[in-house]
């Protein structure tokens, strides 16, 4: 649609013309903001945890089963160097004894969501798909967070008590 | 030739001044849009609508995705 319109305008005499072709959803799911009706809405991205711990492929599981338990962590987003999701270690992946590098003990290709999806769409799908936290991503799959369920949850449920 | 652009350049030229335009139906521009963009449906670009806008400034067009 934006093509045929920046187009149109050109035909009308603007000179001077741009199409920002990826729109909204680009936008959007890069966790930026918007107004409108909706701006107030809890999504996705505002109710992620974004001090998430990561770690690379090339790190050692034991040193970093360490570090983020100090940090009072038992989940672990694996990343490259440009943020981009790789893997996720839960308890029980980081739990995984012997010489088990990141790549071997990860669960690979995590389902991941966009910042945009409302809090209420996240908890029902995430309760009903029993998923237990999911990273939050730009659509180039760059990690913005980490959603829990028990968060996202929680949140829905004071909603619903303070409107009473 | 309208020129393609991403994010970053969307940032820049709104930095120096462009217009920003959203071109989808009015009720998905009063749910979100962009901030700052104003509301000028594909179907309603015409002569008496581009009155909105500075022909002297650049502008910038988007929709929902690139489909």
């Amino acid at each position: 649609m934006s093509p045929r319109a920046a187009w149109r305008l050109e035909s009308l005499g603007f000179r001077d013309v741009y199409d920002y072709t990826a729109g909204k959803l680009d936008w959007m799911a890069a966790g930026l903001p918007t107004e409108g009706i909706n701006a107030a809405v809890p999504r996705a991205g505002d109710l992620a945890r974004k001090d998430v711990p990561t770690c690379s492929l090339d790190e050692r599981l034991e040193e970093v089963r360490e570090r983020v338990r100090a940090r009072g962590w038992d989940t672990v987003v694996v990343v490259n160097e440009k943020r981009i999701v790789l893997g996720l270690l839960r308890a029980r992946e980081l739990e995984a004894l012997g010489e088990r590098s990141i790549e071997e003990a990860m669960r690979p290709g995590p389902s991941t969501f966009r910042p945009f999806v409302t809090a209420e769409e996240m908890a029902r799908f995430m309760v009903e798909h029993r998923l237990e936290s999911s990273p939050i991503t730009t659509s180039e799959g760059g990690l913005l967070g980490l959603l829990f369920q028990k968060d996202v949850v929680e949140h829905m449920s004071g909603n619903k008590h303070g409107s009473r | 030739m309208p020129t393609s652009i991403d994010r970053q350049q969307l940032r820049a030229l709104r930095d120096r001044g462009a217009q920003l335009v959203e071109v989808l139906p009015a009720s998905e521009y009063e749910e979100d849009h962009l901030p700052g963009a104003i509301s000028l449906p594909l179907r309603h670009i015409d002569r008496e609508a581009t009155r909105l806008l500075d022909r002297n400034r650049a502008v910038i067009v988007y929709c929902w995705d690139s489909a």
